[in-house]
């Protein structure tokens, strides 16, 4: 029977918004007079958007809601959840930076979490100084690292610079030293988020390796989050979806990632004309979308090199003002980076004078990498944003070997694909 | 299958909402002693780097303050110094007032200064402002130094006579260092507090504790002062502290055990109380930035 490492019971965040300041005592001291003395509005009182009513005070926002989860020795388990799901703020609290508001945990075995790498790295003192700082701040004793320091050294590829300042480094350097000391915490549990967003393809893939090896070889307990679902996949044999601060489901990472996409891909079982957080006078509303391949409706999972259509349906209204009609299609990938930006304008003579239209941008051999990415659309009419969602149409572009050289383009390795040859002169 | 005989490692964790009011956690506190060390180091370093002077900052600004001092109140406003050597008076002084000062405005700023490492990473957060008052000991006792430095300079060329008990220096000086160090450290650590809710405060501070140094004995004996304003000096915890120190070495100044024993009574209460908020702020700060 494996022991457990991590027990989650009942756990649960919770602000309160009424008890937040305003940041200064004399907004403090001008908030009091103007609601007790002059008896006028709380200047400072949270603008519910949506309702368009001022919140009560002492509203409570719950992050997370009755967490129970537990977690074997030796197991590497996953996070996925949407962004505001309350991932960080779980790992937060299990990293002990922020305490629950109720509930327990009990956590058996050392642990050590990597939230960020390089974390306190200080740039006046060199590479040598930096690992001692970097890992006595993550909980190592000095003789700790200085038993390792040769292998941190090595793991990091930047021997020759170790004694230079850390502000010299180039950007990359400066990940590959602050990952090295984070491979070499020694802990019985792991706490990762997110670090691997940054780095080069070859380095991260390193990285993964080696704390795959101490998972699998020194039994060491991992808590992985990360947006990269390929990573999570190929690293995690079990994995936790949460979903608007609730645990929604635990198990295989399989089954738990295809739960999670037809999740989003509906962004919560809504279609786009339900969706509620939306900027933008509604003059024009984005109603439906669709992927199609080879004249094939895709759900989530795309493939580079073939054509893409990408359909999007929408409604306006006062059709007869409309005199100049822009709608943007934007492509990010999981970090939020835009990879590309589709616009198109046109006046209301092309517009069919119906409420409803479809609009289909075309890409010819659709050139974007393996990975998953979602899009933003932002329409404006005479110039004044419409309507303006972010983060929704979530798809993945398969991985696949597209340059037919027997090797397959794996997740995140690159964010175009490009259709070259190459010749030898 | 039973998880009856499952091992529950010695270094198990519960992470609870409802902590004690006074959880100091010295365990902890001891395990992270390296980071103390290194941060020590870290802070003494990247000064020493980032300076065109490097360490030679640290006589600058006392041998300065002290000439100001001599211009400005000794000579024009002919304030006295209990007819001791004017350099020796204000350099003593300052060099307390400095150590005390610094101890409080690096540590009233702690969690403004340091919430991005406090964001992502746990360590008990008393380590950084015990390596504050570490980091600023390390000045301090370069300054005394020179204070020593000049000491003996009065004492073999101009003539200047003091006599210096072993006893007091070796078990009454550190009790004095300590005191500073610690007042500093509490009253920093109640408004690094307050001022996770009111940033604004910070500015208070720093012109506050400029204020608070006209109401102790920097500039002025105390022996001169008229009666009636000699509680309120009284009242600020740090004349106690510099009387006995100008006593100690300079022979001169009131060394009382209802000022000393005051000091004392302020620095534990400030220093309780500092830990006190300090530790009920730390669980939650980071939800307020």
């Amino acid at each position: 029977m494996s022991q457990v490492a991590i027990k989650v019971e009942h756990l649960s965040k919770i602000y309160k918004l009424g008890e937040i300041g305003t940041g200064t005592l004399s907004q403090d001291i001008e908030r009091w007079i103007r609601v007790n003395v002059l008896k006028l509005e709380d200047p400072f009182a949270n603008i519910d958007t949506q309702k368009g009513s001022r919140k009560h005070k002492n509203e409570q926002v719950k992050i997370l809601e009755d967490i129970n989860f537990e977690i074997n020795k030796g197991e590497a388990v996953g996070i996925i959840g949407k962004n505001g799901a309350g991932k960080s703020t779980l790992l937060k609290i299990l990293s002990r930076i922020t305490s629950p508001t109720t509930g327990r945990i009990k956590i058996y075995g050392r642990l050590a979490s990597l939230l960020e790498v390089g974390t306190g790295f200080h740039p006046e003192l060199t590479g040598r100084e930096n690992i001692f700082l970097n890992g006595a701040l993550l909980g190592m004793k000095k003789n700790e690292i200085m038993s390792k320091f040769e292998e941190i050294v090595e793991f990091s590829g930047i021997a020759k610079f170790i004694d230079t300042p850390v502000k010299r480094y180039s950007s990359g350097m400066y990940v590959r030293l602050a990952f090295a000391v984070a491979a070499h915490l020694e802990s019985e549990i792991l706490i990762v988020d997110e670090v691997l967003a940054v780095g080069d393809a070859e380095f991260q893939k390193k990285c993964l390796g080696k704390m795959q090896d101490i998972t699998k070889g020194e039994g060491r307990t991992i808590l992985f989050v990360s947006h990269n679902l390929a990573a999570v996949e190929n690293f995690c044999e079990k994995s936790i979806f949460i979903e608007k601060g609730k645990l929604k489901m635990i198990g295989e990472t399989n089954a738990i990632i295809q739960q999670y996409l037809t999740t989003v891909s509906s962004v919560g079982g809504l279609r786009l004309s339900e969706l509620t957080d939306r900027k933008g006078n509604q003059q024009l509303k984005f109603l439906d979308y669709w992927f199609e391949q080879d004249g094939i409706y895709c759900e989530t999972n795309l493939e580079a090199f073939v054509n893409l259509k990408i359909g999007i349906e929408y409604e306006v209204k006062d059709y007869e003002n409309i005199h100049n009609l822009q709608i943007d299609l934007g492509i990010n990938d999981m970090y939020e980076q835009r990879i590309s930006l589709l616009t198109t304008t046109f006046s209301n003579e092309r517009i069919p004078n119906t409420t409803i239209n479809k609009i289909v941008f075309e890409i010819k051999q659709f050139p974007i990498a393996p990975g998953s990415y979602n899009c933003t659309l932002f329409s404006t009419i005479n110039g004044e944003i419409t309507d303006w969602i972010s983060n929704i149409m979530q798809f993945n572009v398969l991985e696949k070997d597209y340059y037919k050289s027997g090797k397959i383009i794996t997740n995140n390795i690159s964010k175009a694909l490009l259709n070259y040859t190459s010749t030898q002169l | 299958m039973s998880m009856q005989h499952t091992p529950i490692p010695e270094t198990s964790i519960v992470i609870e909402s409802n902590h004690k009011l006074f959880d100091l956690n010295l365990a902890t506190l001891w395990h992270y002693r390296d980071l103390l060390m290194i941060l020590v180091k870290r802070d003494f370093i990247s000064f020493y780097k980032q300076t065109l002077l490097g360490p030679i900052w640290f006589f600058v600004q006392p041998l300065f303050t002290t000439l100001t001092y001599i211009v400005i109140f000794g000579n024009i406003a002919n304030v006295g110094t209990d007819s001791l050597p004017q350099a020796l008076f204000y350099l003593s002084g300052i060099t307390l007032w400095n150590y005390f000062s610094d101890c409080l405005l690096k540590t009233s700023t702690v969690f403004r200064d340091n919430s991005n490492i406090f964001s992502k990473v746990y360590f008990p957060r008393l380590i950084i402002p015990l390596s504050i008052i570490i980091s600023n000991l390390i000045k301090f006792v370069v300054q005394f130094l020179l204070f020593l430095g000049f000491l003996f300079y009065y004492y073999y060329f101009q003539g200047f006579q003091v006599q210096l008990y072993l006893l007091d220096v070796l078990l009454l000086f550190p009790m004095l260092i300590i005191t500073m160090a610690f007042l500093g450290l509490g009253l920093g650590l109640i408004i690094s507090a307050l001022t996770t809710k009111y940033r604004d405060l910070s500015f208070l501070v720093t012109f506050g504790i400029q204020l608070m140094m006209y109401t102790t004995t920097v500039i002025y004996p105390l022996s001169i002062t008229p009666g009636k304003f000699r509680k309120l000096i009284a009242i600020n915890p740090m004349t106690g502290v510099i009387e006995t120190f100008r006593n100690i070495f300079l022979g001169k100044g009131e060394i009382s055990f209802d000022t000393l024993g005051y000091s004392l009574i302020f620095t534990t209460v400030a220093l309780l109380l500092g830990l006190l908020i300090f530790n009920k702020v730390e669980k939650n700060f980071i939800d307020t930035i």
